[in-house]
């Protein structure tokens, strides 16, 4: 990964603002992360609590949650996946559109948490990529924030920003100007 | 609650002398009478649950366990059923809240609720092919294919047996790491002082 900035010099370049597409591409895909909400247990409360007035996710650009998949980028994956609720997550994935990203928040989603059982899905990992897990049990709000902003941090940085793979399967957004 | 009626109208049934409220055993050919009985004639008018169990020390492995209360009298009855070759009969023609509680026991024991108007499972998906609260099976879970075939094949995942770090919810006592806060002497507890 390579970190990209913006270039500008006024004595070179006058008004001109020179820069590569991928970091303008990453810099408007940070600042406008539409996340979808996936609440399937505690950690959903404390997601809720995010976008309330005392913890405010739209300081950092993506308060903008949809309850619709076709209109999020970011699954946050909130509580205990279940077998009989993966395969709804792993639909719901794909109907989001590209690029898309994902954090797993809590225990449960990371990794199962608590829940060694024959119902638990060990890690919504096992169906999605994950981009960002946050730890906790349910983590608090802050913990979230700084979750979501390392997603932004990554978005920034990320090398090949048009093209994502996933499994050996490579997605290439295409730019039609 | 008139046990001696019952037990004049039910004559297999059986007085099991509850210490928090009267308890009886009732044949299954006999629940749907008694369980009427109750509710119309003993004013037993609400269903506070049905549950399945398993019992080790009976000829018969499942058994289902009813508690009604008298909304009026303030007052519990329990119902215990032995299903016989896993089959009880449905009472929720009588009781329509029985409903789901009779599938989730049919989904965790396999006892069969006859008569039932939608038998299917409630919290497993319908393709799982185990009753997990059995006491035959592990808390881990057994191997079987994912609920859906297509998210399975783009994913590659199965339904795994949990890691259960060597036992489940077994205890080594001790400290598992520096960082866990616990007595460092554990040797003596409130009910054991130490010595």
């Amino acid at each position: 990964m390579v970190k990209s900035d913006f270039g500008y010099n006024s004595k070179v370049e006058g008004e001109v603002i020179v820069t590569r597409a991928d970091a303008v591409v990453n810099w408007v895909r940070s600042h406008s992360v539409w996340p979808m909400p996936m609440g399937l247990a505690c950690c959903a409360i404390e997601l809720m609590a995010s976008g309330g007035s005392r913890f405010d996710i739209s300081r950092f650009g993506m308060e903008v949650m949809r309850f619709s998949p076709r209109q999020a980028d970011c699954m946050i994956v909130a509580g205990t996946v279940t077998y009989k609720m993966a395969e709804v997550v792993r639909r719901i994935y794909d109907q989001m559109a590209e690029p898309k990203w994902v954090v797993a928040m809590g225990a449960c989603a990371s990794t199962g948490g608590m829940y060694r059982s024959y119902a638990t899905l060990q890690g919504v990992d096992n169906i999605v990529p994950v981009d960002v897990y946050i730890s906790g049990c349910p983590p608090r709000p802050e913990a979230l924030l700084d979750g979501m902003m390392l997603l932004q941090e990554k978005i920034r940085n990320e090398g090949g920003s048009l093209r994502r793979t996933f499994r050996g399967r490579t997605v290439e957004t295409k730019i039609v100007s | 609650m008139d046990a001696a009626t019952l037990l004049a109208r039910f004559p297999a049934s059986q007085d099991l002398a509850g210490k928090d409220m009267p308890t009886f055993r009732v044949a299954g050919a006999d629940l749907l009478a008694a369980v009427r009985f109750l509710r119309d004639e003993q004013g037993f008018d609400l269903l506070a649950d049905l549950c399945g169990a398993e019992w080790s020390d009976r000829p018969t492995r499942f058994g289902v366990v009813l508690h009604l209360l008298s909304t009026t009298r303030k007052e519990y009855v329990r119902l215990h059923v032995d299903a016989v070759d896993d089959r009880v009969p449905s009472v929720s023609s009588l009781h329509p809240g029985a409903n789901w509680h009779e599938r989730e026991a049919f989904d965790m024991f396999g006892i069969v609720f006859e008569g039932h108007p939608d038998p299917r499972r409630i919290l497993m998906w319908e393709a799982y092919p185990y009753h997990p609260l059995r006491k035959d099976f592990p808390l881990a879970g057994i191997e079987v294919p994912f609920p859906a075939a297509d998210v399975a094949e783009v994913t590659g995942q199965k339904v795994e047996p949990a890691p259960m770090m060597g036992g489940p919810f077994v205890s080594h006592g001790g400290k598992l790491s520096e960082g866990e806060p616990s007595a460092l002497d554990q040797s003596w507890t409130e009910e054991k002082p130490k010595a």
